[in-house]
């Protein structure tokens, strides 16, 4: 079961994130994370949407996915060319290990964005790799709270998706 | 104007003649603007039939079916219809009213999120938040409910919506950038279909529903008879070829014929052309039979093409303006010796006598009865199989029924909307006595428009296909029967609607002469032995 990473274009309007959902979970495709946002014309969003499956299945959530009507473009993102990116917000237990915790946080390049007596919270960017290394690494200080963006990504290079042909058959 | 108005306006923009409907409260202001309106509106006694009857309308008519129903219970009454259309993408236009905006999410009276509902068996729905969108949505769900792959949409409208006021003007044209079906086949893609096609030797065209909504049909057979390639159909797609032709072979499937599924195992080109290769086609084909098999799938919808079966030559685009291309390019096949294979197996129909109405007998003697252009509509059980089976294929969409999602209680109100896309036609309704009694209000229907529908009720007294099955997995001991059945000629004669019970093949001839000739509608009630076989 391979990961794929699908950039999808939709009309930015009500419904929609529903009927995308909708169709993942009706057809038993497997979605590992969804995330969603306006775009630099304000009529579109855009998802990415991180799915695991066989060429079969993502053929097939290829095709669903086109025919819905409020989609307007689909294009499946290469690892080796594009910008993975997610954000981590955690809350961390500190006790009495503040300033270790804070050495790991500058090594990773996060940011503390709140302190309290007895947590810091901490927000973190990255790959998933990256945030599952730091994550693993708070653990033992002891997590409060986790709050995940799903992945988000982009194409490096000058293409941009809307001159990129819409996915088609042959 | 009315944004209800506007909604009528824009119904007479797409040349709607027909909708059918069931009123209630927070649709009042469409039902007002309709009452106007040159527009028939059909009053059902339930909102199932509305959905039903704009099917068979749909199909009968190759327009866009238009049905109505209130917000709440009237929605969700559609919904089986709206699947139903959906599963055998039939074009409906499908308008419910709606509570007030400020009022919905506030479970209020008779709401209920019908866009949410039927989401994932509508092509595309709406809920309509602007009134000023109405003239653009109405253009927008005809277009997307009759091109491509044809299916339901649905347009929900709040009351307060349909009582604004907005500035009318009816756009000319469509432009959704989601939303460009692809029409014209691949050049390339038509060029390897026609060398696989000139290379095989044991060719064979699968048609299914698609050929008969693409209105394919002549572009099929002028395909057919240049290549001389035999052909098989699919349920949805009975009427593709007529029976008479010499390449035709009948109907594959679980209920399909022997001569029909052993052409598909024994093929080495398959050109499946509008099909879907459902379970109920396809069931019983297993992968292996198909290694040496190359396969052409022609699809408007690229999402069926690879979907149940593998295919070497997927070919997107409308049938009808995808045969001609290959039909032009093509040569004659020598399928001579394929053909006579084929003509060496049989087709298998027996006819058991019970000392009752064998039903087989008496669909094919309606059908040898019936005009050419005459309108079959098929309930869902046995008697779909023995329709299905035994009505011969005609030039022309004159077989309805339920393919995809299996309703029982169709046959009744979409003969009614064939009846009304086509009045000059015959129209037989075949059911069974469970299908019948689904649908039963539309007597009143039927009664009210004195609609001349032939009846044909084949009454075993039982859910024949269930008592197949329970017979089967569970040795004749039966769940469900129907003894209690009321006496079906009296419950039509409450709607003054005149009938025949017959209980013996001989008094089959008289019976059908006697409903073909009456102005108006008539039961032909057949009793039938319970264990009278589906094949």
């Amino acid at each position: 079961m391979n990961r794929h990473v699908l950039s999808v274009l939709v009309e930015n309007q009500s419904g929609v994130l529903s009927r995308v959902s909708g169709l993942f979970s009706r057809r038993g495709y497997n979605i590992d994370s969804l995330s969603v946002g306006e775009t630099e014309d304000p009529k579109v969003s855009r998802m990415t949407i991180v799915v695991r499956g066989d060429d079969y299945i993502l053929e097939q959530i290829k095709k669903q996915l086109n025919k819905l009507i409020d989609v307007i473009k689909i294009i499946e993102l290469d690892p080796r060319q594009s910008v993975f990116r997610e954000l981590a917000l955690i809350k961390v237990k500190t006790g009495d290990n503040r300033a270790s915790i804070i050495e790991i946080v500058d090594i990773f390049r996060a940011k503390i964005v709140d302190v309290a007596n007895e947590t810091l919270t901490v927000e973190m960017t990255g790959d998933e790799a990256k945030i599952e290394a730091f994550l693993s690494l708070m653990e033992p200080y002891g997590i409060a709270e986790i709050v995940r963006t799903g992945l988000t990504a982009l194409e490096r290079g000058n293409r941009e998706i809307k001159n990129q042909r819409k996915y088609e058959e042959d | 104007m009315k944004a209800a108005e506007a909604l009528i306006k824009c119904l007479l923009e797409e040349q709607v003649d027909t909708v059918f409907g069931y009123p209630g409260g927070f649709i009042l202001h469409v039902y007002e603007a309709l009452r106007k309106s040159p527009i028939r509106h059909v009053l059902v006694r339930q909102e199932q039939a509305a959905a039903h009857s704009a099917n068979g309308y749909a199909r009968v008519s190759g327009k866009v079916g238009v049905c109505i129903g209130t917000s709440g219970p009237g929605a969700t009454n559609l919904i089986t219809g709206i699947a139903n259309a959906y599963m055998d993408s039939i074009p409906l236009v499908v308008i419910t009213g709606q509570v007030k905006s400020s009022m919905i999410g506030r479970d209020v009276f008779q709401e209920v999120d019908i866009t949410g509902a039927t989401e994932s068996f509508t092509k595309h729905s709406y809920l309509v938040k602007d009134a000023q969108e109405i003239p653009r949505i109405i253009k927008e769900a005809f277009y997307i409910a009759s091109t491509g792959r044809p299916g339901p949409v649905l347009i929900d409208i709040p009351s307060d919506i349909q009582e604004a006021k907005i500035d009318f003007s009816y756009p000319v044209s469509v432009d959704i950038r989601g939303y460009k079906p692809t029409v014209k086949g691949h050049a390339g893609q038509i060029k390897r279909a026609v060398k696989a096609i000139g290379e095989s030797k044991r060719p064979l065209i699968v048609a299914g529903g698609g050929v008969l909504l693409a209105h394919a049909q002549s572009e099929l057979q002028a395909f057919v008879d240049k290549t001389g390639i035999p052909l098989v159909h699919t349920l949805m797609g009975k009427g593709t070829l007529p029976s008479k032709d010499k390449h035709y072979l009948g109907m594959i499937g679980t209920h399909g014929f022997a001569r029909a599924n052993r052409a598909l195992t024994r093929s080495d080109l398959i050109i499946f052309i509008g099909v879907r290769v459902a379970d109920r086609a396809w069931g019983g084909v297993s992968d292996k039979a198909l290694q040496n098999v190359r396969i052409i799938h022609i699809d408007i919808d690229p999402a069926e093409i690879g979907k149940n079966v593998g295919t070497q030559i997927p070919l997107v685009g409308d049938a009808k303006t995808i045969l001609p291309e290959i039909t032009a390019k093509v040569s004659r096949v020598d399928t001579a010796e394929w053909l006579n294979e084929l003509n060496g197996y049989r087709n298998e129909n027996p006819r058991p006598e019970t000392g009752l109405v064998n039903p087989k007998y008496a669909i094919q003697l309606l059908s040898d009865k019936l005009n050419e252009d005459a309108i079959m509509v098929a309930d869902v059980g046995q008697n779909q199989m023995w329709a299905a089976r035994n009505f011969e294929d005609r030039p022309g969409r004159s077989f309805l029924t339920s393919g995809g999602l299996g309703t029982m209680g169709y046959s009744l109100p979409a003969a009614v909307g064939a009846k009304f896309a086509a009045p000059k036609r015959q129209v037989v309704a075949v059911m069974g006595d469970g299908g019948f009694q689904m649908s039963l209000f539309e007597l009143g229907t039927i009664k009210t428009h004195q609609l001349g529908i032939v009846m044909v009720l084949f009454n075993n007294t039982r859910l024949g296909m269930v008592r197949e099955l329970q017979s089967r997995n569970y040795g004749n001991t039966y769940a469900v029967d129907l003894e209690q059945n009321p006496d079906f000629i009296k419950l039509c004669a409450a709607y003054d609607i005149p009938g025949i019970r017959v209980s013996d093949n001989s008094q089959l001839q008289e019976a059908f002469d006697k409903a073909l000739k009456h102005n108006g509608p008539f039961l032909v009630e057949c009793m039938v032995d319970p264990l009278e076989a589906t094949l």
